[in-house]
């Protein structure tokens, strides 16, 4: 069961390592690129902590696996803001109070920023669906659906350049 | 909770995937969304010594018109199918349905046809495909095959997919114009599989139910097509009396597991109470 | 040169002190992946722990094979029982008096029990190791219901106590007994009772749910062998008393153990305990000489590690026919499963489960209290709760609707009659409490008017006189008081020390402050709230104080962040520590001002000149001078730690009104609304309180909705994985509605009570009593939790009201 060579696109940096076939993806980009801003909650698909961006939809990294990934664009927490500038859903979740112990959160970010590329002007209840595959134990999510319209707004006013 | 070791195979096309389940037979299976899979891996339930990766065959993805009929590519993933315009014109049932299964992420991998070759009585397009009156197109190394949804599903996890057999696409004939059509699902909360679900497809002729499909999710070993509700109503008027006929037909066929979603006799209930609600639906969305 | 002087109230707004909804300070990482949790820290050498757990509840384990796992490249260890017995480290003590199992001694007793540890290269190797380890046994006959438990013929579960008569807090009745704990006064209970003309009683089981952060536990152990020193990152909520028990276990000198607590992804209560999964991982990392890793997956987390509740309770009440209540008596059989490790303070087996005469003045009561050993995980913790008050809460609140429905009188009207009367304060509870402070009436009739109570009635009636309608609608109404911020040493301790906590803050030269607690937040906020304290105290704007918790080696010692303990008891210490430097500051003041201390007043940033705005000098003055040249017989610098002994409790209280209606066909309740009005004393950050009452409110809707821990006659746990254990998401969860009043803690520096765990404890109760309600003109007084669909479909039916 050899390990297979793979290039992988991460935030922008081409990464090429060999993995184990069965190695996660959560456990690529924590254990092999140190990026540990998503992580690991349920480890059945369900808590959405491991929420990355692949090839530009949102996924559970928990329950992809690296070498899948072979070729593909992956963007984490980590590159979301854009040379030093927080992205709008960041901005809203510090604004609207929409974290508590921040673990969820980076799941939680990169879920509600493609949530707004597929429907960038949502009602409540299109939120709370969007969201709903992103388990939140702190906050009740109130504040999580203020920070995502708050994001909206934001995104709405001044389009990314 | 860390899959066993495997092999990894990722074929470019459905012949080499074929090929390959062939050449590695019961030792492999088939990686579609890997929703259903890689958790049982991580239990270590499952322990195959391969995995034939389906996701880089672009021939299996992908929603597109054969005259009158849409065709699904098997690894057309659930947010594509919410997404698919010929799908709202042609078969709105499944992109309405396909809302009501798992979650948004969950639906960025989940693919039609794995949830369909599973053979899991909680999938929910097992029964979609019955009401639709769609047909499944199977590869093997004798080439390909058609074959109705309709007896394809054998029981739990048993279906009519042989080993080394590969779910092509999906085809289903657009819905006629005065159709209805309904899936009710109740669950416990978003991402959880049915405690019962149904899902309906009818056409109105005047008053009266001129074709009916009822097909039942997760409360039997396998999906259901609830035949002897659908005779029922079948050219018969849409009056209360009828429909709890068909109710009462669809009840007596069911057979569900116990489980924490509830015992055998709320699941039959609850069976009952999703019929009801998806021909009421249905028939109102018929007119 | 005379300078304008800025107003004072501008100068208050830019400390962003008490009272202010400041962002807050943690969350520029969090929200750019740089938080540092357990998980994400990476040592030089690290190696990977799994456990090998037990699939059966109880039996003998005849034979463990370590071969093939040791067989497996990258694999350095295999340890059990049996290598732990020459360290005597393969039993515990637990912080209830018993001994609990490090791995299992020849017998498991629960399902999932830790049998053996691998250490390997890395997660993955351990896995396959974990899996590879052999183990055989011998089953038993398995106990999962404590009243079977305690038959006569019950099988004997705790062997290693053979013989014990008596165990930490007194006789053993039975071989599977472990306490029986009283409160209160039986002879005045039973002689209420003789003389009362209403009588009501009620059996209620309050079902075994698991707190179940998005973290689950972990640690990493890193023992140095050259300087014999051992350093442990790990989930805590109280890393000092870890590292207390750490010395004492493994007789590494309590100064040459560290123990970090990095950022938390959230404990409520499942972080208190001391787990044998930490315990295996430093005694590997001690043997191996290597940092090792150890991070429980989810299934380990729900199944093994810190349950919660799971009282069998039996209420009673004595009352006038209008409603007064006389007398109160309770018998709990409580589940601990199989080694009693309940995080109480060691006084209290029951914890404060005697706060159950709850917001009412009545005279006599009674709680008895008996603990059971069963075939399940052990646990018994606080989940987002002062210890067992979520039970006592649920307990009264039940009881005082029973009373309500027999005697026909409205539920918020029972509770006027009986409320303790605002000049009743401080009141002394029938149990021996003192509460400190509250006014419950005006908190009552605000959230009554808020929903327009009268109204929600009357639809309700008229709904009940539709035999057709599709659904039923229940009014839950809860007026709760907690009791937190454990504790006066004299009451509380843990393992012997007092449940005071600390605060040490350090100005700089420059006007800036760091200060340390013996605290560990979790999600709460407190390197943002604390800052705010000291803020308004000192007159140092909160954005240039840094607050550290959680490095023993670095802060005060303190009892750690649980039971809402944090702002009654750290929260003084940082005020009293503030104290100190403000007396010391204004010794300075009054030097660089050449006025005698007396003549100077305090101004929100600054010590002025009575009647002189012109001549002042600001803290930040103060502290330059402190360091520079401080006055005569004064120590330089400007620094101050206080121990903080809280006198009481603080007793938060809130009203809640819930309002559901029942899908008849399905089962399915839908929180129509929920309203929330919360006590808890002065307002540090209404933003955060806000934000914790969500939370709060959303983990108790989660529990009285869905939550349990079913076990089969077997002991296998059904449901151990997010799939079946109920997380609401965004879709379930309903939306909330907050208010507040504001009752100021007497005897608290800034009078304020605690607050994040309010939330869980009313509103589990509330959600309940709606369900209930629901179906009180049908006579129903009590349905137990969760209220599934499913659940509730069978009440439907049963009283045949299912369409």
């Amino acid at each position: 069961m050899a390990k297979k060579l793979i290039s992988v696109t991460v935030n922008g940096k081409l990464e090429e390592r060999a993995v184990e076939p069965r190695t996660l993806l959560i456990h690529f980009l924590r254990e092999e690129l140190n990026l540990t801003g998503a992580h690991i909650g349920c480890e059945t698909s369900h808590c959405g902590a491991c929420t990355v961006d692949v090839d530009g939809v949102s996924v559970k990294s928990c329950t992809h696996l690296a070498v899948q990934c072979d070729g593909a664009h992956v963007t984490t927490v980590e590159g979301l803001a854009n040379k030093g500038v927080l992205h709008a859903v960041q901005e809203g979740f510090y604004k609207e109070h929409g974290l508590q112990c921040g673990f969820c959160t980076p799941g939680m970010l990169m879920r509600a920023s493609n949530f707004l590329k597929e429907n960038p002007n949502p009602s409540e209840d299109e939120i709370r669906m969007g969201m709903s595959g992103n388990l939140c134990r702190c906050t009740g999510y109130q504040n999580i659906v203020k920070a995502v319209q708050y994001a909206a707004r934001k995104l709405q006013e001044a389009p990314a350049a | 909770m860390i899959p066993p070791k495997f092999d990894y195979h990722a074929p470019k096309s459905v012949a080499e995937a074929v090929a390959l389940l062939e050449q590695l037979g019961s030792e492999a299976k088939l990686l579609a969304g890997g929703h259903s899979l890689l958790p049982m891996m991580k239990l270590r339930f499952a322990q195959p010594e391969h995995l034939i990766d389906l996701n880089r065959i672009p021939e299996l993805r992908g929603i597109c018109l054969d005259g009158d009929t849409v065709v699904i590519g098997a690894m057309t993933v659930e947010n594509e199918l919410i997404a698919s315009e010929v799908l709202r014109e042609r078969v709105p049932l499944l992109g309405e349905a396909a809302r009501l299964i798992a979650d948004p992420q969950v639906r960025n991998r989940g693919t039609i046809g794995g949830d369909i070759a599973h053979g899991d009585p909680g999938n929910d397009h097992p029964a979609l495909s019955l009401v639709c009156d769609a047909q499944f197109v199977l590869q093997g190394p004798n080439g390909r095959r058609t074959v109705d949804a309709h007896g394809f599903f054998l029981g739990t996890y048993m279906t009519q997919l042989e080993e080394s057999e590969v779910m092509v696409a999906i085809r289903i004939p657009s819905f006629a114009t005065h159709s209805g059509w309904a899936y009710e699902k109740l669950k416990r909360k978003t991402g959880d599989w049915a405690t019962a679900g149904c899902a309906v497809v009818l056409r109105r002729s005047g008053d009266v139910v001129s074709h009916i499909r009822i097909g039942l999710t997760n409360v039997a070993p396998t999906a259901l097509r609830a035949e002897a509700a659908e005779q029922a109503l079948l050219g018969q008027p849409f009056t209360d009396e009828n429909i709890a006929r068909a109710v009462a037909a669809a009840i007596a066929i069911t057979d569900p597991a116990d489980d924490l979603r509830g015992d055998p006799e709320y699941k039959t209930a609850m069976a009952g109470v999703m019929v009801k609600r998806a021909l009421n639906t249905a028939w109102a969305r018929s007119a | 040169m005379s300078a304008v002087i800025q107003p004072a109230d501008e100068r208050e707004a830019s400390l962003a002190g008490i009272g202010v909804s400041r962002l807050r300070k943690e969350d520029a990482r969090f929200i750019q992946g740089k938080g540092n949790y357990v998980d994400d820290i990476k040592l030089p050498g690290m190696l990977h722990m799994d456990i090998v757990r037990s699939p059966i509840a109880h039996g003998r384990i005849k034979r463990i094979n370590k071969e093939a796992a040791l067989a497996i490249p990258g694999v350095h260890a295999v340890l059990t029982a049996d290598d732990l017995k020459p360290l005597k480290l393969h039993w515990m003590p637990t912080l209830a008096g018993d001994v609990a199992a490090v791995l299992a001694d020849e017998k498991v007793h629960f399902q999932m029990q830790e049998v053996a540890i691998v250490i390997a290269d890395d997660r993955y190797i351990a896995a396959d190791a974990a899996e590879a380890v052999e183990v055989e046994y011998e089953e038993l006959p398995v106990v999962i219901d404590p009243y079977d438990a305690l038959l006569p013929d019950a099988p004997v579960l705790r062997e290693d106590l053979a013989g014990k008569t008596s165990g930490a807090h007194g006789p053993r009745e039975h071989h599977n007994h472990i306490f029986t704990w009283d409160a209160g006064d039986l002879a005045a209970a039973d002689a209420a009772f003789a003389a009362a003309p209403i009588k009501v009683e009620q059996h209620m089981h309050y079902p075994r749910v698991h707190p179940c952060p998005l973290e689950t536990c972990g640690c990493v152990a890193s023992f140095d062998p050259i300087r014999g020193e051992l350093t442990t990152y790990i989930t805590s909520q109280a890393p000092h008393v870890v590292r207390t028990v750490v010395s004492m276990l493994s007789g590494v000198p309590e100064s040459k153990v560290r123990i970090v607590s990095p950022d938390i992804g959230g404990g409520f209560g499942n972080k208190v305990g001391i787990y044998p999964g930490y315990v295996c991982a430093i005694v590997a990392s001690i043997v191996l000489g290597r940092p090792v890793k150890w991070i429980e997956d989810r299934i380990e987390n729900i199944s093994s590690t810190a349950f919660a509740r799971d009282y069998h309770m039996d209420g009673q009440l004595a009352a006038t026919e209008d409603g007064k209540i006389l007398g109160l008596k309770v018998n709990v059989v409580a589940d601990h499963g199989a080694f009693d490790a309940c995080a109480d303070p060691t006084k209290f087996p029951a914890g404060l489960f005697h706060i159950c005469s709850g917001s009412y003045d009545i005279a006599a009561a009674h709680c008895s209290v008996k603990g059971v050993y069963t075939n399940k995980a052990p646990g018994g913790v606080a989940y987002r709760c002062s210890f067992r008050v979520t039970e006592a809460v649920y307990l009264i609140e039940r009881m005082v609707d029973v009373l309500a429905q027999r005697l026909n009188i409205d539920k918020a009207e029972i509770r006027r009659r009986n409320f303790i009367r605002k000049e009743q304060f401080p009141y002394t509870s029938a149990f021996g409490f003192e509460y400190d402070s509250g006014d419950y009436h005006p908190a009552l009739e605000k959230v009554l008017d808020a929903v327009d109570y009268p109204a929600l009635r009357a639809e309700q009636a008229a709904r009940r006189a539709d035999p057709n309608s599709p659904t039923l609608m229940g009014i839950g109404l809860v007026s709760f008081t907690e009791i937190v911020g454990a504790g006066p040493s004299k009451m509380c301790d843990i393992l012997g020390v007092g449940m005071f906590d600390s605060c040490e803050i350090r100005i700089h030269p420059t006007g800036s402050a760091i200060a340390r607690m013996g605290t560990i937040t979790q999600g709460q906020g407190h390197q943002t709230t604390y800052a705010q304290i000291i803020a308004t105290e000192l007159g140092i704007p909160s954005e240039v104080i840094q607050v550290e918790e959680g490095d023993t080696s670095t802060a005060p010692y303190g009892l750690g962040t649980y039971g809402s303990r944090s702002t009654p008891v750290a929260g003084a210490a940082i005020a009293m520590a503030a104290r100190k430097i403000h007396a010391k500051a204004r010794k300075i003041a009054a030097h660089m001002l050449e006025v005698s201390e007396s003549d100077l007043d305090w101004e929100v940033d600054r010590f002025k000149v009575r009647g002189d705005d012109s001549k002042f000098k600001t803290m930040a003055d103060v502290a330059w001078q402190a360091y520079h040249q401080p006055p005569a017989g004064l120590e330089p610098g400007l620094e101050a730690v206080h121990y903080y002994d809280p006198p009481n409790f603080t007793f938060p209280f809130g009203i809640y009104l819930c309002v559901v209606d029942i899908d008849r066909a399905t089962g399915e309740t839908k929180i129509r609304r929920f309203y929330a009005l919360d006590d808890c004393g002065t307002r540090i950050n209404p933003m955060i309180i806000e934000g914790q009452i969500h939370g709060g409110l959303t983990e108790g809707f989660a529990v009285a909705m869905g939550q349990q821990m079913p076990f089969d006659a077997q002991g296998n746990l059904l449901g151990n994985t997010l799939m079946d254990y109920f997380l609401p998401t965004a879709v379930e969860t309903p939306k909330w509605e907050t208010d507040y009043t504001v009752t100021p803690s007497p005897h608290h520096p800034i009078g304020a009570k605690g607050v994040a765990e309010s939330p869980h404890v009313g509103s589990i109760p509330t959600f309940n009593a709606a369900v209930v309600d629901a179906f009180a003109h049908v006579g129903v007084t009590h349905l137990d939790m969760p209220h599934t669909a499913f659940r509730v479909w069978q009440a439907l039916k049963a009283h045949n009201l299912a369409i």
